[in-house]
């Protein structure tokens, strides 16, 4: 019986197997039986056994004992064997076995091998799976080969220099010759492989990409040549001669124009006729067509060339092929940031695309109607946007929220618009909403103050609504807190009011304090709201008392922590409970640096017992804000924390939300936190230097920039005003462990005095996590 | 391209071409979920997806997905003309292909694919072309098995004999004598003379070689 007979029977055995425990049986047999065969000598059959071998390793099933024997197969000087060798040394060997590497010796022997199709076996492997020391070694080879021999091996050749390329890039400089001569090629696929080669190196390497912009002119013929050929039964697909051919010279034209005029004028003429000229009623002269719009929009092309190019997406835009949206809308993406008008006038057709079915079309068309939201749009998109949120995938909710919220925050037309916006996202996508919309909207709201009433009389129905979505909750509750007195005066303008009770409130938290929906940050929302109301409300001060008695013995430390302090505040702080519940002052952004420590803090004060906490709470949840640390062990331990005093804004995103999940401190003092570390919209711009240390004369400031990203680069400035001199001054710091430290040398080590003169040293802090 | 699969409507894969270097655990992962998304798609959509950081596009063709992941700059309209591609090569080898024919042909279908992708990158535009080269590259493979099957290896002849035999059939197949398989009779007739004979033929190949170095 034939070998190969054999295979297909095992194959058919394999497939009437009724379970899965009886195909596992089978395998079982049958590799037990190749495994004897490997062991055998030479039995002929060799390649059959490897071939049964991979189809069991395809379905799942481990065939790493077969490893060796496809090197073994390499090696053997039969065609059949190795044409299965290679194959499995595709499928079973990558670069990071080691086998592989005993590979290397039989593919050199195979690349000069007389027949073509054992150098073409070869070829192909060290393509797919070429390790970068094979590829070193090979390199030379593949030189050679690709100067002189039959068009069927150099355009493998050719690959297979792009592989190397792509895994050592620094050989791109032994192919840059034999590159540029293959231009001249007649051969299609040589051709092709040709300009892939060519379009790898001038990525890696600039001087290539300056070399090859001579080439220019070539590649305009070559491209010209194949829009205006017929047909040719060889290379046209759907009336486009060679769209594989044209799509590649397109993307290296593109490359090459980018930044430079003589480049993008020589090849102007050249898109302007394959853009209108290509049929794209078929995929084939689409896909030429958007890499042309793709290269149009890339280089330095003429505005005329420009608009033709928005209109083909326009075009698009319109198509019924799902596919062809979705393409046109990923080209709008790119180019949106550069020619906004021209894509406003296709914003009603994208918008439209948010209704559609397809999951890739809705991601797309979000994006690109986020990109579009404008002062003057904003109602509209608004609207249509949150009728999205409503009706969106999940995996979209997240994203489309925290864009409603940008876009709210640049264009709002009105405050009252713009919390009416926010909570409405908050009601429909509560969950999903990131951490910082919480302060960030409870600081919009009190700088809304005539709209307390308004707001607080939604938000009370929006509590009594519903009490699952966290966010609304959380802001519901501190509203509730502060406002309580204008709800309880049952009067408002702007919204219906209704009638409620001292009673209704707190029932009201007191079910979201109990509520097993509640987490334990809502829960600390709530009992400081009830725990406000006491100032606020008259009657029931004394339910107040209890409910806060009760949570002193609860289990969560946070709020047993909370209930412990406010009920000290009715019995021995009773004369400052009025002072310290009292409303927030508004809070100011904008603003940075240490001033807004006074502004704010105006419970920071009275809370005695629980400073002592802040510091090491603080620290604990900001594993980002470095300076923070750095501040806290260079200040004295009751210094009022300062935590984000001269942190830009890029430590903000990490720190209320550090605080907000890590419940650290009352949220009185999170306020104050919350205040220099909630993230702004406005750039950073370098904050002013800070005293860190005051004594005997000698001051200490620190004053820090943020030159690059995970980086912060942090300036400390010594004077002296005392009247003696200073000598052998050495400064130390240390950081948390994720964080790194890099201290340059002291501009000197002695301070004059009465401050003639200043030692500073630069200190790096690198946060890699960040 | 980083990676192609196949698979059946049921999550079967039936072939896997891999173009960037993963562990076989982590291959398995990714092909087992990124089928299960693809499956849980509905038939109207769009032949694009973004999954994690990869863009995939797939299609399906009767009761085969083609699948291929691709890089952030490909083309994706494109690509699905090489996936179409693919499938028009596999109609033409198999003669009207179905799933069954890439089950129990699966090496034939990579050959294939190697034939017509090398290292992820289209190597030949020409659909005539790559099955030309199929075609010849088969009947060189056929050839060896013909002369196997005549003379097993482990055969009738002698250990010494039978070397000699391989040799010589080596020679026959790295002069890439075979266009036509009549071709092979006369040839073995010699071989068998020098079998029992132990004198060395001169090769016919030389004549015949020109015609695949085009």
């Amino acid at each position: 019986m034939s070998p190969s007979v054999r295979l297909q029977e095992m194959i058919r055995v394999i497939r009437s197997a009724r379970t899965q425990g009886e195909e596992r049986g089978v395998i079982q047999r049958e590799c037990a039986a190749i495994r004897a065969q490997f062991r055998q000598a030479d039995n002929g059959g060799r390649s059959h056994n490897l071939a049964k071998l991979l189809y069991v390793h395809m379905l799942g099933y481990p065939a790493h004992f077969g490893q060796m024997e496809c090197v073994r197969l390499i090696a053997s000087p039969r065609y059949n064997e190795k044409r299965v060798g290679y194959l499995g040394a595709m499928m079973l060997l990558d670069e990071n076995q080691d086998a592989s590497l005993l590979i290397t010796n039989s593919i050199k022997n195979d690349l000069a091998h007389s027949s073509q199709y054992v150098q073409s076996l070869a070829l192909c492997t060290l393509a797919c799976m070429g390790s970068a020391e094979m590829c070193r070694d090979l390199a030379s080879e593949i030189d050679r080969l690709l100067r002189a021999s039959s068009s069927y091996i150099k355009k493998k050749a050719t690959l297979c220099a792009v592989h190397i390329v792509r895994k050592v890039p620094e050989l791109g400089e032994l192919f840059t010759p034999a590159a540029r001569a293959l231009l001249a090629e007649k051969n299609h696929g040589v051709l092709h492989g040709a300009v892939i080669l060519i379009t790898e190196l001038c990525e890696r390497n600039a001087q290539t990409l300056v070399q090859f912009r001579e080439a220019v002119p070539e590649l305009v013929h070559i491209m010209r040549g194949l829009v205006t050929s017929g047909y040719s039964p060889e290379h046209t697909v759907a009336g486009i001669s060679d769209p594989f051919l044209q799509v590649r010279i397109l993307r290296l034209l593109r490359i090459l124009g980018r930044n430079n005029d003589t480049a993008s004028d020589a090849m102007n003429d050249l898109l302007a006729q394959v853009a209108t000229n290509t049929d794209s009623s078929k995929t084939a002269g689409s896909a030429v067509l958007y890499e042309t719009v793709l290269t149009v929009m890339d280089i330095k092309s003429e505005s005329g060339l420009r608009v033709l190019a928005v209109n083909i997406l326009g075009r698009f835009l319109l198509n019924n092929d799902r596919n062809i949206r979705y393409i046109s809308m990923t080209s709008l993406q790119k180019i949106v940031s550069t020619d906004h008008n021209a894509v406003q006038r296709h914003r009603g057709t994208i918008v439209d695309c948010l209704k559609d079915q397809d999951a890739s079309v809705k991601r797309r068309a979000l994006e690109l109607s986020l990109a579009l939201v404008s002062a003057i749009n904003i109602r509209s998109m608004m609207k249509e946007l949150l009728l999205f949120l409503s009706t969106c995938p999940p995996e979209l909710k997240s994203h489309a929220a925290s864009g409603i919220f940008n876009a709210a925050e640049r264009y709002s037309p009105s405050q009252r618009w713009h919390i009416d916006t926010i909570l409405h996202v908050l009601i429909t996508a509560g969950a999903d909403v990131r951490d910082e919309t919480v302060p960030n909207l409870i600081q919009l709201i009190t700088n809304a103050s005539q709209l307390h009433c308004y707001t607080v009389h939604k938000l009370y129905r929006a509590l009594v609504a519903d009490i699952s979505q966290q966010p609304l909750v959380q802001v519901a509750c501190w509203c509730i807190g502060e406002y309580g007195d204008s709800l309880l005066q049952g009067e408002c303008e702007e919204t219906e009011p209704i009638q409620v009770t001292e009673d209704d409130i707190l029932d009201a938290l007191e079910t979201v304090l109990q509520s097993h929906m509640s987490s334990p940050a809502t829960r600390g929302f709530a009992l400081t709201a009830t725990m406000k109301l006491s100032t606020r409300i008259t009657e029931n001060v004394d339910r107040i008392r209890s409910i806060v008695s009760i949570y002193g013995s609860c289990m969560d430390v946070e709020l047993q922590q909370r209930a412990v302090e406010y009920n000290a505040l009715f019995k021995k702080y009773d004369h400052m409970r009025a002072a310290v519940l009292e409303k927030m002052p508004v809070m100011d952004r904008s603003s940075m640096g240490p001033t807004n420590g006074e502004s704010g803090g105006g419970g920071v004060q009275e809370l005695e017992p629980t400073k002592p906490k802040q510091p090491e709470m603080m620290v604990a949840p900001q594993p980002a804000s470095q300076v923070c640390d750095l501040l806290d062990l260079l200040s004295d331990p009751d210094e009022p924390s300062l935590p984000g005093g001269p942190l830009g804004p890029g430590g903000g995103p990490l720190g209320p939300a550090g605080l907000m999940s890590g419940s650290a401190g009352g949220d009185l003092l999170y306020l104050l936190g919350g205040l220099e570390l909630t993230p702004t919209p406005t750039p950073a711009t370098a904050p002013a230097a800070v005293t860190v240390y005051d004594k005997s004369g000698v001051v200490l400031k620190l004053s820090c920039e943020r030159p690059l990203d995970a980086s912060q680069t942090i300036t400390l400035t010594a004077t002296n005003t005392s009247d003696h001199d200073i000598s052998s001054l050495t400064l130390q710091a240390a950081v948390p462990k994720n964080v790194q430290l890099q201290m340059k040398a002291p501009s000197g080590d002695s301070l004059p005095a009465r401050s003639s003169a200043v030692v500073t040293q630069t200190v790096l802090l690198n946060n890699p996590n960040k | 391209m980083r990676f192609m699969l196949l698979f059946s409507r049921q999550g079967k894969l039936r072939l896997q071409k891999w173009y960037v270097p993963l562990g076989d655990q982590e291959k398995r992962r990714l092909g087992r979920e990124l089928v299960q998304t693809i499956l849980g798609r509905k038939a109207k959509m769009c032949s694009f997806l973004e999954w994690r950081d990869l863009k995939v596009v797939y299609k399906r063709y009767a009761s085969l997905y083609f699948c291929c992941a691709i890089e952030e700059q490909d083309n994706e309209l494109i690509t699905l003309e090489v996936i179409h591609r693919y499938v028009e090569l596999l109609d033409k080898y198999f003669g009207s292909v179905c799933e069954l024919d890439i089950i129990f042909n699966f090496e034939k279908a990579y050959f294939i694919l190697d034939e017509f992708l090398l290292g992820g990158e289209a190597q030949e535009t020409s659909k005539k072309s790559v099955l030309k080269a199929i075609e010849q590259a088969d009947q060189l493979q056929e050839n060896i098995d013909f002369q196997m099957r005549l003379f097993p290896v482990a055969g009738r002849h002698s250990q010494k004999a039978s070397s000699e035999l391989v040799s010589q059939s080596e020679l026959v197949s790295q002069s890439e004598l075979v266009s036509q398989s009549e071709l092979c009779l006369p040839v073995l007739v010699l071989v068998l003379n020098q079998g029992l004979d132990g004198v060395l033929v001169p090769n016919m190949a030389s004549e015949s070689s020109g015609l695949f170095q085009n």
